[in-house]
């Protein structure tokens, strides 16, 4: 069946801001889609409120619209773009909630838009619990018991049926949210209210449990001619009970025989074809008993998904691209394997090596959240390897994760006395799943505890445990080898030891170990990922290294670039970093260089095979990425090694890779460190006599107080170690700055002499200024001002920021533009720098300056349409900026700072509070800090401050009320400047409801209010709720609670978590309340009006030629 | 687990390439045709094919032997592979069904194997020179020069020609009882048929006897079969010459006919088709395969060096006069290599596949419903007798 010709347009909906559950994976399955429908001729409209994603490039589509992914903005693009089709499955669970509400309002309908790739009988058969059941049943299969509640009581009695444990399941969340082990009664009430709260449909599954069991999932694909593939089966390390998400997983699945897994693939089939999935990608997920091998369908997801992404990274079959191909009507076999160039896509990959994910967490952001992991997903990122055995997948694995303390260590342990091992409390510590049990289960098999043991307190297949009983078995081969020979260095480097792991065996250093084992000649080979275990040849290359024998890659004769990613996502460092690798490798394609991408992060743009003209997978280390560079040496002329756009991973490599003779380009190692080193930056500073606030460094803690002293309370106090806000926190007095470091100690943060405190002075009060700018080494262009609406204080990823500045005035612009040169001088920038000001009456101070890509680059590029990540990537290989200028990929006249957009863009943060719940069960606070904990953000365009902030609110989770209650308590330092801004809600008929001091504040300045009772009061005498009731309950549609006292403090917090329960806006500081109040008034003048990012494009060129 | 003092052992090509390794399961030598599978389950059902027999078999899936070796996965009673190459060999079994590890059943067997080669590199070099003869030395076998051991891979005899069979089929014919109410009965002639084909059969409510590969007509009739099936087996279908004589028998009879792999061959050959050698061969358990009837792409198993060649563009009379029109029913859509036959004016059909799939997918399980159809289908009431339609049956 060939290509519908019914079809000429498209609308795809993308999966909008990163957050827990639903990440970048999304980017590279919206981006395949978006290319290959064009490919095929056909005009791609698509709608993403993410600014961070390469989808939302305007390259990418012939429309694209940053905007709230809600239904009336939709019609309004619908209306607008009059597309004929809607692909609404590659944008996860978004996406698809977005189509089937578009679907059922009937705007679908009026407008003539087809549905393609799904159609809503499937998705409901899929997704309602109740109705997947009987689907799974028809399969000829069994389901955990289990039955749909919508009330507490039918909860109850259900779990009096299965007996506790049971699970709870929301039905239409995406990552698990919600759901989880009830172990007792108070927890099952507790969780079935929240679950019902966070069920769309207002309902919740209690299951029986079948912890424990094996867990495995496969990834399907089907085409309108009915024809099915199984494009992957993925095992999981970590038994029943841990979301696939959190778990370590392994594809191919390997501790199954062909007959069950023929068995589970039988039922998968049956269940597709059940569901009647139109056309596209699915995932199935099972649980087998590992004593008996009964088989239960857990759950089906009719879309592609997060695991969809690792499929297709680990077997080089594009899901994403070819369901969006069965969407407009090819069959399996009338499309092409890219890899191979030959045989069709109607296959199944088969694979001739391993693939490990581990999941990368954040827990050290919410140190109050309950690290145990259970069916609700809350890691962050992953990172993949790709190796011939699983033992050398894992710890390539492992090393991709690039947390301290990530490997595999292997100390010498005395067998009796003291720091003896003591084997019964390892076992034990391998019972409970957390971020640590892999390396947990490891030190118990090293100790000495048996795999039979482990099993029984883990309940980790034998297979992995003896696996990793192998790797312990080899590190005592290389412990006990009289000197390090080839053999030795070989096995260990099968199984995936790296040169700083067997140092740390054999008491030598990392350099030390490389130096001897490339003297040996032990070196790895890179393989080649080919869909078909090398049965036919492959034409892409995307390899993964290996210590094996033979070596595929393919010699070059052309110049040629190496790009490092970013790795696993994290908070701080997230889809914004793979933006600009993506865009450096386009940009350096265009230029006529062969580019070459490292990375190990499945999820992305990056790691597809087409993106650049050659992919290793691999981990980010030095050791790895030294051998790509000695591979890509080979032949060619290596220019060099980017290291400014990944983020802070690679720029931590730029030393290294340096001393070790590799080229760096752009700015220079020597150049970074000036930035990065606290007291060469002061020198920096100093000499373009720039201020910054005062600093210092203490050894201790009565060193800590006198340097306070001495620069003045509050201070913010920080581990220098860190990056990324970790630790950092705002004191205002000695009392306060005594708990931080009690505090820090209890979380493993030293202090002393080799760990010094930083020791800031804090600004109140300061308007925080980022902005992004290339230097050439003469010219310096700044792409972006913005002004950040929370003040200083808060992390600049979690503060929304408006771009170009609303409220600063040009003299400020001129000194910021000011700073900027003479930094960007004074470092020696020669690519990219982000510079973060605070603006103390109108005084511009240096907070920070990082010589690389930053988070705000996509959005900055967006907004100004400049591509600042591509002409970086130019400026690294020698081009000027005057050269893009003439070019055009830069503006003729002036920059971001200079000649803003009329347009006004507000990006906002995203943040995860609501995943994260303390060991009893209550939601971690939500207030907003210096340390960022933002998962992801979006971007609101148009044509003034207050629409453009409205949209943004929109696109972070839903908008702001246009009537209702509002909730109001702020703390006595904020009572001024909350006046006005409650005085227009009053205005607008909002009605306002505020504890008692708050009210009478309002009162006092004529603005009425009805007094509530708080939490700690407790119901009133004829059952007055308290104001934590009646948010729970739905009764306010905003809440205002601004912490008294920086540090997060126990007052508010019922409110805040009450808010975060029901998914109510919550605003904590009194600048987001004026942003909001004129969000409020924008939205109920009127809706929101839609522009694409191409006509917004054509507005500013219109614009510049008016500058001319 | 000690490498670094461990034995080692050779996989010698034919073309002189060699590769190093670790011994695994048996300690000796072994020669035999090198050829590689990339299935990743079901290793156990591999070594007990008898297609495999006389042949040196590489796995392209890195873990081998992870789930032990059961009572019930076997496809024979013996392990057939002459050599087993692979990359990691598992040191532990884990399955509910495990019965013992893969390198004692190999030892037991006296299956000599090599572990920790770069099976991928050997794969490639294959697919790129060609199946070829190989050795596998280990122990004492593998301190000899390897110029000697060169010319012992050298000496051994080739695939071409060599009529297998006869090597691996049932002394005595055996029945298989039909699960249920018998509702047929058919005569399989063993070529170095696997155990889970009567199974299939049998299922469907057919008494199946198994002949041995030497079977004659008389044999055959002495069952009273309302079919004649032909399994999978070794060897080159050009040197099976007695079978084939056997096959013509029965088409001329107009006995409904099924064959598998083997099967599909001498079914090529009995029309007078000719049969050639692949470069590489097919070995996996994803291969697509579109049914030209209805269009649909089926994934599965195959294990064959040897394909029939003939016209993939509409019907053409049997060379061998008398037996009417034969077209291709099935394509392999990776090298539109001829994946399956059928007469169009007899009740025959074959496919050069695994529809009995052990190990391997279970979409062409509708193969044996549509032999169950040929032969309850009433060839002498059919009002276009002589021209029997297959009914196009529902799948699996
Ligand atoms: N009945 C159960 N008993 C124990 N663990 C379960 C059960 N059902 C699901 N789980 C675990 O919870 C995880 C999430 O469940 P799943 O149905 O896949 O939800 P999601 O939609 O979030 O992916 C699974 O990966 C599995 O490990
Ligand atoms: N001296 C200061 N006064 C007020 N706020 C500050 C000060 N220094 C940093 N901050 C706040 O802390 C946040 C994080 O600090 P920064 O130095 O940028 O660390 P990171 O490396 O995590 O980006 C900033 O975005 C800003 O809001
Ligand atoms: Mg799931
Ligand atoms: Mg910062």
């Amino acid at each position: 069946m060939p290509k519908r010709t019914d079809i000429t347009s498209v609308l795809v909906i993308g999966s909008g801001p990163i957050v827990i559950g639903q990440a970048a994976e999304f980017d590279y399955s919206g981006t395949q889609a978006c290319r290959v429908l064009r490919e095929e001729g056909l005009r791609v409209i698509l709608v993403n409120s993410n600014p961070a994603t390469i989808m939302t490039d305007p390259d990418f589509a012939d429309a694209t619209y940053v905007e709230p992914i809600t239904t009336e903005v939709i019609e309004r693009i619908i209306i607008a773009e009059k597309p004929d089709a809607l692909l609404p499955t590659l944008g996860g669970q978004t996406a698809l909630n977005a189509a089937i509400q578009l679907a059922e309002a009937g705007i679908l309908e009026r407008h003539g838009v087809e549905l393609i790739g799904a159609d809503i009988p499937a998705i409901n058969k899929a997704e309602d619990r109740e109705q997947f059941k009987d689907v799974v049943a028809a399969a000829g299969a069994e389901s955990a018991r289990s039955r749909v509640v919508r009330d507490l009581d039918g909860a109850l009695a259900a779990a009096a049926e299965f007996s506790y444990p049971v699970v709870l399941r929301p039905s239409f969340t995406m990552g698990g949210l919600g759901s989880g082990f009830a172990d007792d009664e108070p927890t099952l009430r507790r969780m079935v209210v929240a679950g019902l709260a966070a069920s769309p449909t207002h309902e919740v599954l209690v299951e029986e449990s079948i912890k424990g069991w094996k867990e495995y999932e496969l990834e399907l694909m089907r085409d309108r001619a009915d024809n099915v593939v199984v494009v992957c089966s993925i095992e999981n390390f970590d038994p029943m009970g841990v979301h696939t998400g959190d778990s370590i997983t392994v594809a191919p699945a390997l501790t199954l025989t062909d007959r069950e897994y023929q068995r589970l693939r039988d039922i998968s089939l049956a269940i597709i074809r059940g569901v009647g999935v139109d056309t596209g990608g699915c995932n199935i997920q099972f649980a087998v008993d590992p004593t008996v091998g009964r088989v239960v369908v857990i759950e089906m997801n009719p879309r592609v998904s997060r695991s969809s992404a690792l499929a297709s990274k680990a077997t080089g079959f594009p899901i994403a691209k070819i369901a969006a191909r069965l969407a407009i009507g090819y069959t399996l076999d009338e499309i092409t394997n890219d890899i191979t160039g030959s045989t069709p896509a109607s296959f199944e990959p088969t694979l001739d090596y391993v693939v490990v994910k581990i999941p990368r967490f954040a827990f050290e952001k919410f140190p109050s959240a309950d690290r145990t992991l259970t069916t609700t997903m809350k890691s962050v990122g992953e990172a993949m390897a790709i190796g011939r055995s699983f033992t050398e997948a894992l710890q390539k694995a492992m090393r991709s994760l690039e947390r301290r303390g990530s490997a595999f260590a292997f100390p010498v342990l005395p067998a009796e006395g003291p720091g003896a091992p003591d084997l019964a409390a390892l076992v034990e510590a391998t019972r409970v799943p957390t971020e640590d049990r892999l390396l947990a289960v490891q030190q118990a098999l090293w100790a000495g505890a048996s795999v039979e043991a482990v099993h029984d307190a883990s309940g980790i297949d034998p297979w992995f445990l003896d696996q990793l009983q192998l790797i312990s078995d080899v590190a005592h081969e290389v412990a006990d080898a009289a000197h390090l020979d080839e053999l030795t260095l070989r096995l260990a480097k099968r199984h995936g030891f790296s040169d700083e792991q067997i140092g740390a065996i054999r008491g030598m250093a990392e350099p030390v170990v490389r130096g001897l084992r490339h003297a040996l000649g032990v070196r790895p080979v890179f393989k080649t990922v080919d869909t078909c275990a090398a049965e036919f040849a492959a034409l892409t290359p995307y390899h993964y290294s290996s210590y094996d024998e033979e070596d595929e890659v393919v010699a070059s004769d052309r110049r040629k670039v190496v790009i490092l990613g970013s790795g696993p996502n994290r908070i701080g460092q997230g889809v914004e970093f793979d933006y600009s690798c993506v865009h450096a490798a386009f940009a350096l394609r265009d230029a006529g260089l062969e580019t070459i991408m490292v990375n190990c992060n499945p999820e992305t743009v990056s790691t597809d095979y087409d993106t650049s003209d050659r992919l290793y997978f691999e981990p980010l280390t030095v050791e790895d990425v030294l051998e790509v560079v000695h591979t890509e040496s080979r032949s060619g002329q290596l220019l060099g090694v980017v290291v400014q756009l990944g983020g802070q991973t690679p720029l931590g490599l730029a030393d290294e890779l340096a001393a070790a003779g590799v080229p760096i380009l752009g700015t220079s190692p020597d150049a970074i460190r000036l930035a990065e080193d606290r007291s060469a930056f002061g020198h920096v500073l100093a000499g373009a006599d720039l201020p910054a606030p005062m600093w210092d460094t203490a050894a201790s803690f009565d060193e800590a107080a006198d340097v306070a002293e001495r620069i003045g309370y509050p201070v913010l106090v920080r581990p220098s170690f860190v990056l990324g806000g970790r630790g950092m926190e705002v004191v205002d007095d000695a009392e306060a700055l005594q708990g931080y470091i009690a505090r820090a100690g209890q979380t493993g943060v030293r202090v002393g002499p080799q760990h010094p405190l930083l020791v800031d002075r804090f600004l109140d009060d300061a308007v925080e200024i980022d902005v992004d700018a290339l230097c050439d080494g003469t010219e310096v262009f700044i792409g972006g001002v913005m002004e950040h609406i929370e003040e200083a204080g808060v992390h600049s990823g979690d503060s929304a920021c408006v771009l170009p500045p609303v409220t600063l005035g040009a003299a400020v612009v001129d000194q910021v533009r000011h700073a900027t040169e003479a930094i960007a001088h004074g470092v020696g920038v020669r690519g990219l720098l982000n510079v973060q000001y605070a603006l103390v009456g109108d005084t511009v101070l240096v907070l920070e300056a990082n010589p690389r890509a930053s988070r705000t680059v996509p959005f900055v590029s967006k907004a100004t349409d400049v591509p600042l990540a591509k002409a970086a990537a130019r400026i690294m290989v020698g081009a000027t900026i005057a050269e893009l200028r003439a070019e055009g990929m830069l503006p003729t006249v002036g920059d971001g700072a200079s000649h803003p957009p009329m347009s006004v863009s507000v990006k906002e943060a995203v943040l995860p509070f609501k995943r994260f719940r303390t060991t009893t069960g209550a939601v971690v606070d939500s207030v907003l800090g210096p340390e960022m904990r933002s998962t992801g953000e979006v971007m609101g365009i148009d044509v003034d401050f207050p629409r453009a902030f409205a949209k943004s609110q929109a696109a972070a989770y839903g908008g702001l009320p246009t009537s209702g209650r509002v909730f109001v308590s702020v703390a006595d330092r904020d009572k001024r400047a909350m006046l006005f801004p409650m005085s227009r809600l009053a205005a607008l008929g909002f009605e306002i409801l505020a504890t008692a001091g708050t009210a009478e504040t309002l009162r006092r300045n004529g603005i009425s209010s009805t007094v509530v009772r708080k939490h700690s009061q407790g119901p009133g005498p004829d059952g007055e709720p308290t104001i934590t009731q009646l948010i729970l309950d739905g009764g306010v549609a905003m809440v205002v609670n601004t912490p008294s006292g920086r540090a997060a403090r126990a007052d508010g917090y019922d409110i805040r978590a009450a808010t975060t329960t029901v998914d109510a806006p919550i605003i904590t500081t009194v600048q987001q309340l004026s942003a909001a109040v004129q969000g409020i008034e924008a939205v109920i003048g009127g809706g929101f009006d839609v522009m694409s990012l191409q006509q917004h494009a054509a507005q500013i060129s219109r614009e510049r030629e008016g500058h001319r | 687990m000690t490498a670094t003092t461990s034995p080692h052992a050779l996989l010698v090509l034919e073309d002189g390439r060699v590769f190093r390794g670790r011994p695994f399961g048996a300690v000796g030598q072994t020669v035999g045709e090198a050829v590689f599978a990339t299935g990743m389950t079901g290793y156990q059902e591999t070594l007990t094919d008898p297609s495999y027999h006389r042949q040196v078999v590489v796995m392209t899936a890195p873990h081998i032997g992870n789930t032990g070796v059961n009572d019930e996965d076997g496809e024979s009673r013996r392990v057939w592979v002459a050599g087993y190459v692979v990359r990691e060999a598992s040191p532990r079994s884990s399955s509910w069904r495990a019965r013992r590890t893969l390198d004692d059943e190999l030892v037991e067997q006296g299956t000599v194997g090599i572990a920790g080669v770069d099976t991928r590199a050997v794969v490639r070099h294959l697919r790129e020179r060609g199946v070829m003869r190989a050795g596998v030395f280990s122990g004492p076998a593998a301190d000899r020069p390897v110029d000697d051991l060169l010319r012992i891979v050298r000496e051994s005899p080739s695939m071409s020609g060599a009529d297998l069979a006869g090597e691996v089929t049932t002394a005595d014919a055996y029945l298989v009882p039909a699960v249920g109410e018998r509702r047929l009965t058919v005569a399989a002639v063993d070529l170095g048929i696997k155990t889970a084909t009567p199974l299939r059969l049998a299922e469907r409510g057919i008494d199946v006897h198994v002949l041995p590969a030497s079977a004659t007509m008389a044999d055959v009739l002495a069952v009273s079969p309302d079919g004649v099936f032909f399994s999978n087996g070794p060897g080159d279908p050009a040197a099976a010459e007695g079978p084939v004589r056997l096959l013509q028998e029965v088409l001329e009879r107009d006995l409904p006919f099924f064959g598998i792999c083997f099967g599909n061959q001498l079914l090529g050959r009995a029309l007078g088709l000719g049969t050639y050698k692949l470069g590489y061969g097919h070995r996996g358990l994803n291969q697509p395969v579109m049914d030209r009837a209805t269009g649909r792409v089926e994934i599965t198993a195959h294990n064959h060096g040897f394909a029939v060649d003939a016209p993939l563009d509409g019907p053409v009379e049997a060379p061998v006069g008398g037996l009417g029109r034969v077209e291709v029913s099935h394509v392999g859509l990776n090298d539109d290599v001829v994946e399956g036959l059928r007469l169009l004016d007899r009740r025959a059909f074959s496919v050069q596949y695994h529809p009995e799939a052990a190990a391997g997918p279970h979409d062409a399980g509708y193969l044996f419903d549509r032999f169950v159809d040929v032969m309850t289908t009433d060839a002498t009431t059919d009002p276009q007798h002589g021209r029997t339609v297959i009914p196009e049956e529902g799948r699996a």
